[in-house]
């Protein structure tokens, strides 16, 4: 029972082949910027110090790949569970092209040197309003889609992606409150302490919400889609959504521990981090353990070891993370590569390799087909980017561990063992490591890029139709 | 100092900090329920999307004893350390503020503990203390720590910031005027000439500079630049070029250049002038690691001077 109308798979088909560009040329200057800390003559010109690069690599990595490869599977995903067409789809497309002129604006203006300073929120004010604009769009086709929906229940992965996109555009208005000096510059419109905790409460939120949740939302639906397995647990998924949403919003003072923050602050920061850790597991839970019964499938289906690795990176970061936010193992892993490690290990292990398995999921069916062109190179990219994961993650946790030892070394007179340029010095080997694990994981991504092009050429654009709702059986 | 402006927040924060653990408690309890009349694996009833289809498994027991005992610890910790409010918990810890806060703490041991170590040249006189080898060593971690970054591991400055090696001085070499820099910092400041001089003034001028400390010049230029030195530059810098370490103002007979003895940089220095700035560092280390490092600083170029 099929009826005329087919989904819109335009847009989607758009987002997801620029999730493929953006990852290859966000990862590309994150490897020129880790070049840079091993090679510093590197840096050749003020505009492509790494400075100027660390910022544009973040907002790349987070934003344009990242961002792509969520509007790419909202849009499926919001469309398919809700047998409906997306809703007001001109605007579906405003989305698209503002969000590409967002990422060259970027682009342009990060190694130019406009930032308005705050981390993951560097872009100036005409940037940030743009922003607003096309993420209230986003909202709108979002949430209309679901209002028009066949089904009566909503289906989880739905959950978060409302989640992500909601908090996301009240994190990002709040934190870009900033008064214009000229068209370039800006300045916050918080001061001191009241600044940096508006700027860590988005700082964590956007972790938590733009690489969590909406990561969570993908995951629920290509999971168990790839897998051909029911969801675990539904009320594990109640109980974890509205735990992971409500709990992460305490979070953010861990980034501010043992600084001017008064001490309760820090304090409430600390114990909702660590509450935090069983929520975050229980989208661990539900997503491995939906494999239970066809874990045979993980040994053929390089997708499924996409999605499956994805998640156990995400257990092990989660776990990481509340640990790190304890103040004694803070006092030692803040400002050192520990830090890095942990970014990289939810940033590559799970937002990049869920995100992999979903488009490589998704490409083929945009084109009315079900495989990739080769499945082959699927396996060799799952085994590349694993390695490159591991190296980086584990050389930063070594420099981490050590540049904290390092730097709280002292004599028998007081005076301090080791000067900071050492512990600089002692950090190369690492920083190299990093560098090839860096490299590892971008030539998995050009290797997804040449499967793509050859899945996709001389195939024409296919638009599913629209299915009926099946009727629920008891 | 209070963290909150009014007991409003304070009762705000309170309010939400409990309403939120309590949340999470409700969350558990509500979905504490073993269904034992039904088997593993019951399908939830939904089918979206041709086969995504949901079980509705109870929550694994070892995942809620997790999320319970980090609640537990959330009360318990808040019970001992502040976070509830204004309330400052049981062992009434604190980061910085007040006499008893883990900053005081560590640094009344470490004064105890390693304040002799320092008090113990503090007496000396800063010649003796240069040649005393154990003090010399100390004195360089010291400096490694807080000064190597300006000057340089090896003492030996870059551009805008002084070599401590070469028996240069702006304010003078004297062990005591060399502590009196460290404790007190500087403040360098030339003013800028191009205004009153002009472009060819300017030019004038360096090149008549240059020609002071016998470096390649145009000697027409140079000869003109001497009046003009003498109107404009003799007050600081002495009628014969020779600086006046009363106020820092350099010796421009020498091979020494703070920021460099080229034609455009002496041009660029008269136009726009310099500002430049040692910190101090009395309130930050102390009179006892000041004497050490000033100890320090002179024994490096007493050294060279001996060669």
């Amino acid at each position: 029972m099929q009826s005329q109308a087919t989904y819109n798979y335009k847009v989607v088909r758009q987002f997801a082949i620029m999730t493929v560009v953006w990852g290859i040329v966000g990862m590309l200057v994150g490897v020129i910027a880790a070049a840079q800390l091993v090679w510093p003559e590197l840096n050749v010109a003020e505009w492509l110090h790494f400075g100027r690069l660390r910022p544009l690599h973040t907002n790349a990595v987070i934003f344009a790949f990242g961002g792509c490869a969520l509007f790419a599977t909202s849009y499926y995903v919001v469309q398919r569970t809700n047998h409906t067409t997306l809703f007001a789809p001109w605007l579906a497309s405003f989305t698209f092209w503002g969000w590409q002129l967002i990422i060259v604006l970027a682009a342009i203006t990060l190694p130019l040197g406009f930032t308005s300073g705050k981390e993951y929120a560097e872009l100036e004010w005409p940037i940030d309003i743009l922003i607003a604009i096309v993420w209230v769009s986003y909202a709108i086709v979002f949430f209309g889609t679901v209002a028009k929906r066949n089904t009566s229940h909503i289906y989880v992965a739905n959950w978060f992606y409302g989640a992500f996109i909601l908090t996301v555009a009240l994190l990002h208005i709040v934190n870009s409150a900033e008064v214009p000096v000229t068209l370039t510059k800006s300045y916050s419109a918080y001061a001191g302490v009241q600044d940096a905790m508006v700027q860590w409460w988005y700082g964590h939120n956007a972790v938590g919400f733009f690489l969590t949740a909406g990561f969570l939302g993908m995951m629920y639906y290509f999971v168990p889609k790839q897998a051909e397995r029911p969801v675990y647990s539904y009320r594990l998924s109640v109980v974890h959504f509205w735990a992971l949403i409500f709990t992460y919003m305490w979070a953010g003072p861990h980034h501010l521990h043992y600084t001017a923050l008064p001490d309760w602050t820090q304090s409430v920061g600390m114990m909702f981090s660590l509450i935090l850790m069983a929520p975050s597991w229980g989208g661990m839970i539900n997503g491995i353990m939906t494999l239970s019964g066809a874990w045979h499938k993980l040994r053929t289906d390089p997708i499924l070891k996409f999605l499956i690795t994805s998640l156990s990176f995400y257990g092990m970061s989660t776990f990481e993370g509340p640990m790190m936010s304890v103040k004694t193992v803070n006092a030692l892993s803040h400002y050192t590569d520990w830090t890095i490690g942990h970014v990289h290990s939810g940033a590559l292990g799970w937002v990049a390799m869920v995100s992999i398995g979903s488009i490589y999921y998704l490409i083929p069916r945009m084109y009315g087909k079900t495989e990739m062109y080769s499945t082959k190179l699927i396996t060799t990219h799952f085994w590349i980017a694993t390695i490159g994961v591991v190296l980086y993650i584990a050389s930063m946790w070594i420099s981490g561990v050590m540049q904290g030892l390092m730097w709280r070394a002292t004599n028998p007179d007081g005076t301090l063992t080791y000067s900071f340029v050492e512990s600089v010095k002692a950090s190369y080997p690492f920083w190299t490591i990093r560098f090839i694990g860096g490299v590892l994981f971008l030539s998995g991504m050009l290797l997804m890029f040449y499967n793509v092009l050859k899945t996709i050429a001389g195939e024409k654009a296919y638009n599913a139709p629209v299915l009926a709702p099946q009727a629920a059986h008891a | 100092m209070a963290d909150f402006t009014s007991g409003f927040w304070n009762a705000y924060v309170m309010v939400l900090v409990a309403l939120s653990l309590i949340y999470c408690i409700f969350v558990l309890i509500s979905n504490n329920k073993v269904d034992r009349s039904h088997e593993l694996n019951q399908l939830h009833g939904h089918v979206w999307d041709e086969n995504l289809c949901e079980y509705n498994n109870p929550l694994p027991r070892w995942w809620m004893y997790l999320f319970w005992l980090t609640v537990i610890f959330a009360i318990v910790y808040m019970v001992l350390y502040p976070g509830f409010g204004n309330n400052k918990g049981i062992y009434g810890w604190s980061a910085s503020s007040g006499e008893n806060s883990q900053y005081q703490q560590e640094m009344r041991k470490a004064n105890e503990k390693y304040a002799p170590i320092f008090d113990k040249y503090a007496k000396m006189d800063l010649k003796a203390v240069a040649a005393d080898p154990e003090a010399r060593a100390m004195g360089q971690r010291l400096f490694l720590t807080y000064c190597a970054q300006c000057h340089g591991g090896d003492a030996r400055g870059a551009k805008g910031f002084p070599n401590l090696t070469d028996n240069d001085w702006l304010y003078g070499g004297a062990p005591e005027a060399i502590k009196t820099t460290i404790l007190g910092g500087r403040q360098g400041m030339m003013p800028p000439f191009g205004p009153a001089l002009g472009g060819d003034g300017t030019k004038d001028v360096a090149n008549y500079v240059r020609s002071l400390s016998g470096l390649a010049h145009d000697s027409l230029r140079a000869q003109r630049g001497k009046e003009l030195f003498a109107q404009n530059c003799a007050a600081c810098h002495g009628p014969e070029g020779t600086g006046n370490q009363g106020i820092g103002a350099p010796n421009l007979t020498d091979k020494t250049w703070l920021y460099g003895s080229a034609e455009a940089t002496i041009i660029e220095t008269v136009t726009k002038g310099r500002s430049n700035r040692m910190p101090s560092f009395e309130s930050f280390l102390g009179d006892a690691k000041v004497h050490l490092l000033a100890a320090y600083v002179y024994g490096l170029s007493a050294k060279t001077a001996e060669k």
